[in-house]
């Protein structure tokens, strides 16, 4: 099936990229997603099989390929007003969406992938893809973006590659160089301790750049900005899970060895670090998008913790993740509302969104409350369950500075919302502000509300799915 | 005699750290690839045609004529002037990169692993660290570019030394994905080189938090 997938999904990708007619587009689109959904079903209904020798429809890689699939579907249709509100010349156009459905494809089999080797060569697809959609606006401003982003990811991929090579040189006494995860947990205790500390620091640091961690976030946030805002929203969800996902399966690896708490505690000081630096920009920053971008980097922080601390921990890291991913990217989709009413997106130049835009400020203010993780949001549950863990785990200081940065954090995100949402603009002439229809803000309602319903009454399936994507941890 | 041609390969380092013209660096890292060629061809146990063709691909077709051609292209296009223009000079250039050179052998001395053989692992090490301080003291951004490649040929060695024969689908797929980021990186180059008239990191820095 990963097979026909990958095939259709690249030819698909290469038919959008020359055409030029609106309708054969759309008949691509389409095409798309209906793949896209037939390879989700089929990866649920074939749990724990392997294709092709290098995927593995396991059940973390399920999670997040329906994680992926759901988020698909807006993602398309908000490109496509998008794309109509701002007039592209056909061949940009056609980058666009050829890029994006690449961009899609190579994340879920980056996520299905079995070996490590197939995980580097999926991501650095992503970067190809993504470079192709941040340069969408062909200005200064977001060639910038590109080149920093392309840089950045160019240079951290190839830090994984150095990891897994060192990997590869641990595995000396293990009597196999497959470099499957399967095979790595198999022989975790011949894995030479020297290497593998290598090893995890380099792919660990490479895959920050996806992930949006210290020390390699920067990129991620110059991307997010200025790509257009559906795109920012695939960047900053399903994206940012493949990068916890090329972590996540080598940590499991390194869990089963003696340098579990010596990984433990690489993860963890990235994570506060991390926690910290979101804060600190968070109370600068005026631009809206690079705002939700920085939440992004606090999010994953508390992820990290939450895989750093252990017990539930493990529980409510993907459980965030998947929450995280569909919050963020709901807010990423308002933002193209909020930015065809006032044309800005500095946080100076916008307000009052209540009186031009109903349901779209009831989205952002839902999202509001979604992101800062207050009740009834599902990701109080998994950021609860994350502080739980840091209890657990005896690291009370730790928990303390990390709600005392959340505080401020909450403190600075609820400042700029409200600001939006109530506080009348400077200077802004609201004789042609267009109307939005209040349709277009279903698909963020319904991302919001699965979040909420996965965290606060998840289905026996889904919790079994999670219970088993990390059953290969050490409790 | 494999150690030879490491060694001529270290010395092309300390060569980039200290040379000025634009183009030196494009030969040089054409001669890179050269080197890179005969250490693994010497280091092939047998020789089958598909083997030979694949290391050919990568090293002499790939690093020594299609890079270089590229990278010759994209200083003519871009009107590139011929100075390197680094940030520290050219003297403490070159102590930097002997620091570097010592401080991967007393390294490599550290570790007790019979297995590896540490000449290709204090040339991969070195070459990595000299391409990150490339990236680092360079002025120019199409420098920055020949430093990811000079990290790339590190990353070669270290493979050599790591002996481990990857799948060869996934083989390919690391060469093509490797190759494609380089011509993407070339592409935007070409875009900045249009759009602001003059390619140094001075330019970019106008993404602002507000």
């Amino acid at each position: 099936m990963i097979g026909i997938y990958l095939i259709g999904a690249f030819s698909i990708a290469i038919g959008l990229f020359l055409s030029r007619n609106k309708i054969v587009t759309f008949g691509l689109l389409g095409l798309f997603l209906v793949l896209q959904w037939v390879l989700t079903l089929y990866s649920f209904n074939n749990l724990r099989s392997t294709d092709l020798g290098y995927f593995t429809y396991d059940s973390l890689a399920v999670l997040l390929l329906v994680v992926l699939s759901i988020i698909a579907v807006p993602a398309l249709i908000h490109s496509h007003i998008y794309l109509d509100d701002q007039p592209a010349p056909p061949q940009t156009r056609s980058i666009y969406y050829g890029a994006i459905v690449l961009l899609m494809t190579a994340i879920s089999a980056g996520y299905l992938s079995n070996h490590i080797a197939v995980t580097w060569i999926f991501t650095e697809i992503t970067t190809l893809s993504a470079s192709a959609l941040i340069y969408h606006h062909r200005n200064k401003l977001a060639l910038e973006g590109t080149w920093k982003y392309v840089f950045i990811c160019a240079i951290s991929i190839t830090f994984v590659f150095v990891g897994i090579l060192f990997l590869s040189l641990s595995l000396e006494n293990a009597g196999s160089d497959d470099l499957s995860y399967s095979n790595l947990i198999a022989n975790s205790s011949r894995l030479n301790p020297f290497w593998l500390r290598l090893a995890f620091l380099f792919i660990f640091t490479g895959f920050t750049a996806k992930l949006g961690l210290v020390p390699m976030f920067t990129a991620g946030i110059d991307a997010k900005d200025k790509a257009p805002a559906p795109v920012g929203a695939l960047l900053s969800s399903v994206l940012m899970n493949l990068g916890f996902v090329g972590i996540f399966r080598f940590y499991v690896v390194v869990a089963n060895t003696p340098l579990h708490h010596w990984a433990n505690v690489v993860i963890g000081i990235a994570a506060l670090l991390s926690v910290f630096v979101s804060t600190v920009y968070m109370i600068k920053v005026k631009n809206i998008k690079r705002m939700l971008a920085y939440s992004g980097i606090e999010h994953m922080g508390l992820v990290m913790l939450g895989v750093a601390a252990g017990g539930v921990g493990y529980y409510a890291a993907i459980l965030h993740i998947i929450l995280h991913a569909l919050v963020k990217s709901s807010l990423f989709f308002q933002f193209t509302q909020l930015y065809r009413v006032f044309q800005n997106k500095s946080i100076y130049h916008v307000g009052n969104y209540f009186k031009y835009n109903t349901t779209g400020a009831m989205v952002l203010l839902l999202g509001f409350i979604s992101a800062t993780a207050m009740p009834p949001s599902g990701l109080f549950v998994s950021e609860f369950m994350i502080f739980r863990s840091l209890f657990e785990a005896h690291q009370i200081l730790l928990l303390v500075v990390v709600l005392l940065l959340l505080t401020m954090i909450i403190w600075a995100f609820g400042k700029n919302i409200f600001k939006i949402l109530f506080i009348p603009p400077v200077d802004f002439d609201d004789s042609n502000v267009p109307k939005i229809s209040p349709w277009e803000s279903v698909t963020q309602f319904i991302l919001l509300a699965l979040a909420v319903y996965l965290g606060l009454n998840p289905p026996t399936e889904f919790v079994n799915l999670l219970k088993e994507s990390i059953m290969l941890l050490p409790k | 005699m494999i150690h030879v041609f490491l060694i001529i390969f270290l010395i092309t380092l300390f060569y980039l750290s200290i040379a000025n013209r634009m183009l030196t660096y494009v030969k040089v890292l054409a001669l890179q690839g050269v080197l890179l060629f005969f250490v693994v061809f010497l280091q092939l146990q047998k020789i089958d045609t598909l083997n030979l063709v694949l290391i050919l691909l990568e090293t002499i077709v790939f690093k020594s004529i299609a890079v270089p051609m590229f990278l010759a292209y994209l200083l003519k296009r871009n009107n590139i002037t011929r100075e390197a223009e680094p940030y520290l000079p050219n003297f403490i250039s070159l102590i930097i990169t002997t620091t570097i050179v010592v401080a991967t052998i007393l390294l490599s001395n550290s570790i007790k692993d019979t297995n590896l053989d540490k000449m290709f692992f204090v040339v991969a090490l070195s070459t990595l660290f000299t391409g990150l301080y490339f990236i680092a003291s360079r002025r120019k951004i199409i420098t920055h570019v020949m430093g990811y490649l000079v990290i790339e040929n590190g990353v070669f060695v270290l493979s050599l030394a790591v002996g481990n024969e990857m799948p060869m689908m996934v083989n390919l797929g690391i060469m093509l994905d490797i190759f494609v980021s380089v011509l993407i990186l070339g592409i935007f180059l070409n875009k900045i080189g249009d759009v602001f008239k003059d390619v140094d990191v001075d330019q970019l820095t106008n993404l602002k938090d507000f």
